[in-house]
């Protein structure tokens, strides 16, 4: 059976040139890269020249503010632990919003157990955060401000550069969550006005397991991991070299056709939503029509529960995800969802595709032959759909 | 997403029983749009026997297989051993469910005792009508 691949958003192939330029690194040139003989001197130079090309692609003006890590996760941990420890004298609060990704939501309340205080900003019906929000709820107290630059979820892509202004003008620190959006839309560090920015490298075609934080000269901050003096004493740990080497090849990659790529998925994208309002009755679109990333589609396909569409598409060779709560252990539908003010119901139905390089507009149109009929199958034994029809 | 038995997928695929009973002698309707699942169990009873049994349901592959397995599991029995089932029960005949997904199998449980007390209640009325 032919399979098609639609859950980007949740992890990407290795794209062959970034396999490629790694595989030396596990075998011939295996040193470790705080040794100073020629195996060493082989794998500090390709971190190096990996440092460069994410400090590129994020336009950050030394290398030198480039941290890896193990992942997004991580690098999240890192920018509000890090500044949170470091500058308690100055302030226990840190404002985030209510859509944040869990690696974020998760620290922020394990600080809130520490002491600290959180403010998380509400989002209107399209998950955007308004930046007057953000300006009403500094205070003195206020050390970090902490907004993602495109939702995992719903694609939206949130205000940064405002933000960031207001941060900058308040003298507050300001991280933003870029996971979604590193490689894929253009951003500079100093156009957003960021401190702090956290990537992964298997989001954009490289591998599992290696991140990075953006940290920007000057800023105060807690190491992460400590140990030997690796990556500037910040984050202690024999480098990840393979993983390092195919992350900076994977930025090397996307900064080539970003814009052409965006663009291709954009078109894809509006292809499919429209293809599927067209096709199914009772669809509302989740999310910004246009202010959201090129390769993301979100809908709710109402009286029919996410889970077991993804079941029937799963038999189709169709991989998609849901945020309805049954593919997680807890029973409350997509916070993102229900903090955009969608009813419990609704987050229930909802489906994301998420778009990459490897998708044609053939793997659309067949999601698009498929899906009608897997939805009239299900409603047929909905009562939800039922008491709709009945109404 | 858990990865459920063939035999859960079998009765997700190929749902028992689906649909509604006209006029039914029974009817338990249980479980919340929060919680994600919803389901509509019908009985059709003659002489202390369930001869007919359908459901509706609106949730995940577990919700839809047990909604499936009970009323196959009912079909037959008099309301005194069809009492008797348990959300377990319902599980193990589908050769186990995900932890995280037992509640469904909960919820077939109660969707069950209230459809039974639903036909309870309607013979009583008809019983104070008729006596």
């Amino acid at each position: 059976m032919k399979r098609i691949y639609l859950d980007h958003a949740a992890t990407t192939p290795v794209h062959p040139e970034v396999a490629r330029a790694m595989m030396p690194f596990f075998s011939e040139r295996f040193g470790n890269a705080s040794t100073l003989y020629s195996f060493g001197r082989e794998a500090r130079e390709a971190v190096e020249e990996a440092r460069g090309k994410v400090a590129s692609l994020a336009g950050a003006q030394s290398p030198q503010e480039i941290i890896f890590t193990g992942g997004g996760t991580e690098s999240d941990n890192f920018a509000l632990g890090g500044i949170a420890w470091a500058n308690q004298k100055k302030g226990d609060h840190i404002i985030t919003s209510a859509v944040e990704h869990h690696a974020v939501l998760n620290t922020c309340k394990f600080l809130q157990k520490r002491g600290f205080k959180v403010t998380y900003l509400p989002v209107d019906q399209y998950g955007f955060i308004d930046p007057d929000d953000v300006k009403k709820a500094i205070s003195d107290r206020t050390i970090l401000i902490s907004i993602m630059h495109a939702n995992n979820e719903v694609g939206t892509i949130e205000p940064i550069a405002e933000i960031g202004k207001i941060a900058r003008d308040n003298g507050v620190y300001f991280h933003t969550d870029a996971v979604q959006s590193f490689g894929h839309v253009p951003l500079r560090v100093d156009d957003l006005n960021v401190d702090l920015l956290s990537a992964s490298g298997h989001k954009l075609y490289g591998p599992k397991g290696v991140g990075m934080l953006y940290i920007r000269k000057g800023t105060k901050i807690a190491p992460f991991l400590y140990g030997g003096d690796q990556e500037n004493k910040r984050r202690a740990g024999t480098e990840n070299v393979p993983g390092i080497v195919g992350f900076g090849k994977a930025c090397e990659i996307a900064a080539g056709g970003m814009t052409e790529e965006s663009g291709r998925l954009g078109r894809l994208r509006d292809r499919f939503i429209k293809g599927i309002l067209e096709k199914i009755e009772f669809v509302q679109l989740n999310g910004h029509p246009t202010k959201r990333l090129p390769g993301n589609v979100n809908v709710s396909v109402k009286y029919v529960e996410g889970e077991s569409m993804l079941l029937k598409l799963d038999g189709k060779g169709i991989c998609a995800s849901s945020g309805s709560a049954c593919t997680s252990s807890i029973l409350e539908p997509s916070h993102v969802l229900s903090a955009m003010g969608v009813p419990p119901d609704v987050a229930h139905s909802s489906l994301r595709f998420t778009l990459g390089r490897e998708n044609t507009e053939e793997d659309v149109d067949d999601v698009l032959d498929v899906l009608p009929d897997i939805v009239k199958g299900l409603r047929l034994m909905s009562p939800l759909y039922q008491e709709k029809r009945g109404s | 997403m858990p990865t459920y038995s063939k035999k859960v997928m079998d009765h997700f695929n190929n749902p028992r029983n689906m649909g509604e009973i006209e006029n039914p002698d029974g009817v338990g309707k249980v479980g919340n749009p929060v919680c994600g699942d919803i389901m509509n169990l019908y009985i059709r009873v003659e002489n202390d026997r369930i001869v007919d049994a359908r459901f509706k349901t609106f949730g995940c592959g577990a919700a839809i297989a047990t909604s499936s397995m009970v009323t196959q599991m009912i079909k037959g029995k008099n309301l005194e051993e069809a009492l008797e089932i348990s959300n377990r029960s319902v599980a193990e005949a589908l050769d186990g469910l995900p932890p995280i997904k037992m509640h469904c199998s909960v919820l077939a449980e109660e969707a069950l005792k209230s459809a039974i007390d639903d036909h309870f209640k309607k013979k009583e009325l008809s019983q104070d009508v008729h006596g």
